[in-house]
């Protein structure tokens, strides 16, 4: 762990899975001493892991030699959390829909796929920046003056 | 890294009288739960166990590839006209699973005794 700044810390974990879990631990201990509620603290923990997931699956492709980075930075108001992997990413900024549970159910869509919509739906703001310089990431922020919304 | 994840069953009996089959999931539900999910599922004769309880009490972490294999149950079953119904969920996955949509083809209960006191 490594600390950049008083406001800001960054984890480097394994790309494998089930380390998405630690990831969200520390999101989530940094979101409670900001006083974030615990609903609010529940979101972050999931869009995180589904970050992780999306990092660890499709950035490194499960590559043991290559860690994920994991970046949280408090400012006055909001956390923002960045998952960083070594793929390029996506080519243009995704749009996640909501998932069509009816097309899931007949088998014409994969029952997978529903961790962009999830991230989306569940912090304040989210970008996809794909890799120019280092490595590419996702960022999520969420704020507390979105807590009773 | 990952929590085993354990499925247990149990079978119950409805307010009605209706034989309700129970699986009980323990630990983390993830892309590596197929087998006690999916598997477990499989494993109960279609006709004869018509109602079925997803109980999710004891579930420590669940993402959305976990999702996806329930989904993948809600699929067989519907296929096969059997009812599913999920309990105990926590109130932020009650919300993650009425964002998918996963309520329009089963009905979430609070918990066991909800679920049972509507079978």
């Amino acid at each position: 762990m490594t600390m950049s700044s008083d406001s800001s810390v960054e984890v480097r974990l394994p790309s494998r899975l089930g380390f998405e879990k630690i990831a969200m631990s520390t999101a989530a201990s940094y979101a409670k001493q900001m006083g974030f509620s615990e609903d609010r603290i529940d979101d972050l923990k999931t869009a995180v892991a589904e970050a992780c997931i999306n990092a660890i699956e499709h950035g490194n492709q499960f590559k043991p030699g290559i860690s994920m980075g994991l970046v949280l930075s408090m400012s006055p108001g909001e956390l923002e959390v960045k998952v960083l992997d070594d793929g390029n990413g996506l080519d243009k900024p995704p749009s996640p829909e909501k998932p069509d549970i009816d097309r899931k159910m007949s088998g014409e869509e994969e029952a997978r796929g529903m961790g962009m919509f999830l991230i989306q739906a569940l912090v304040d703001e989210v970008e996809w920046v794909p890799r120019t310089e280092g490595q590419s990431f996702v960022r999520l922020v969420i704020r507390l003056d979105k807590e009773n919304e | 890294m990952q929590t085993a994840n354990k499925v247990s069953q149990q079978q119950l009996t409805g307010a009605s009288g209706q034989a309700v089959t129970a699986l009980r999931y323990t630990g983390d539900i993830s892309s590596a739960s197929k087998e006690p999910v999916v598997g477990e599922y499989q494993s109960l004769d279609k006709a004869t166990h018509k109602f079925i309880l997803l109980d999710f009490k004891g579930v420590e972490y669940l993402n959305s590839s976990g999702i996806a294999l329930v989904i993948q149950v809600l699929m067989e079953a519907n296929k096969a006209g059997q009812k599913i119904s999920i309990c105990s969920l926590t109130p932020h996955f009650i919300k993650v699973f009425t964002m998918v949509g996963i309520t329009k083809y089963a009905t979430l209960y609070a918990d066991e005794a909800a679920a049972l006191a509507t079978l």
